[in-house]
């Protein structure tokens, strides 16, 4: 189980009473009426999958009922962050490819070992 | 004021009210409360139930003037007045739960739209769909371990504190008015599972009912 800290309440809380919704910070097309197809389905439907440092949205459903982001890294499951809507990002996957690549490597290493 | 059309939706007294819990009382029984009873429970039923949404300072300000009481600013706050019969509770950074005794509400709901006039707000009367159960008893916490996911140690939980969280397969705003007592604002759909699991959780504490 996560422990999720939630910005709004300020306290950690439960997993079970959050939910997640996707991707976070996906910017609707200013001027949809002049977009291509392809910008817009873009927008609709294409979604990053990375290997790493991924923002995400998520709802503190049982709670406050107020969506915020959180930064997790998609190997270790580990939380990096949680923001309010329309904060940024301290941490990026620029920011931490740094100090994060050797534990990532081990963790693939440990993740080969297992499947050979 | 805004042109909101409200509406009194507290029945004339000649019409009998049935407390949201009347069937289950009447099916599951209501064990008798006793010296060996480590729980009471006690309901609470047709207390008014508002939910005001809107700028904290704006409410903050209404609230103040009409019941003499602070908004709770900080997450999780609850805050009662001189009486205890009147509490306000934080549920979100935008919106709070106000309990009153029942049959202010109405009046109370029309105050407070005058005071507010043309702020960005809400008020919406959830009496009907909510109850408030209160638990009484050294072993409320060790109860609360077993039926919440939230932590219910009373170091964890002090007496001002107030949460939304999971109870048994439902939700339930969980919160502490004193050193004593417990309150549970259960949904009244729920009213009866959240009954019924007091009572099976409230067993081994020998848990007795004080019926309504």
């Amino acid at each position: 189980m996560f422990q999720i800290y939630c910005p709004y309440c300020e306290e950690l809380r439960e997993e079970e009473e959050f939910h997640p919704k996707g991707e976070a910070h996906i910017a609707r097309p200013l001027d949809p009426e002049a977009c291509s197809d392809e910008e817009w389905g873009d927008y609709l439907f294409f979604r990053d999958n990375p290997r790493g440092v991924h923002h995400e949205l998520w709802v503190h459903a049982v709670g406050c009922r107020k969506f915020f982001n959180i930064t997790r890294h998609t190997v270790s499951y580990e939380i990096l962050e949680t923001y309010r809507m329309g904060e940024q990002p301290t941490i990026t996957a620029e920011s931490v490819s740094g100090d994060l690549a050797g534990r990532e490597s081990a963790a693939t290493a440990r993740q080969e070992g297992v499947r050979a | 004021m805004s042109n909101v059309n409200i509406y009194d939706s507290r029945a004339d007294a000649a019409i009998p009210a049935e407390s949201p819990l009347a069937f289950s009382y009447h099916r599951s029984g209501a064990p008798a409360a006793g010296a060996a009873s480590r729980v009471v429970l006690r309901e609470r039923p047709f207390l008014g139930h508002l939910i005001l949404r809107g700028g904290a300072i704006v409410l903050d300000e209404a609230v103040r003037d009409e019941l003499g009481m602070n908004l709770p600013g900080r997450p999780q706050g609850l805050v009662l007045d001189a009486s205890g019969e009147r509490s306000i509770q934080w549920l979100s950074p935008d919106e709070w739960l106000l309990i009153v005794p029942g049959g202010e509400e109405f009046a109370l709901e029309g105050r407070l739209r005058e005071r507010l006039g043309d702020a960005s707000f809400a008020i919406v009367n959830v009496s009907g769909g909510q109850t408030l159960l209160e638990l009484e008893g050294d072993a409320v916490p060790e109860l609360l371990m077993k039926s919440v996911i939230y932590d219910a140690h009373p170091q964890h939980f002090p007496v001002g504190k107030g949460v939304t969280t999971v109870f048994a397969k439902t939700t339930t705003i969980l919160r502490r008015p004193d050193e004593s007592r417990w309150e549970l604002v259960i949904r009244r759909s729920f009213a009866d599972y959240c009954y019924r699991w007091l009572l099976d959780a409230g067993e081994e504490y020998a848990i007795g009912v004080v019926a309504a």
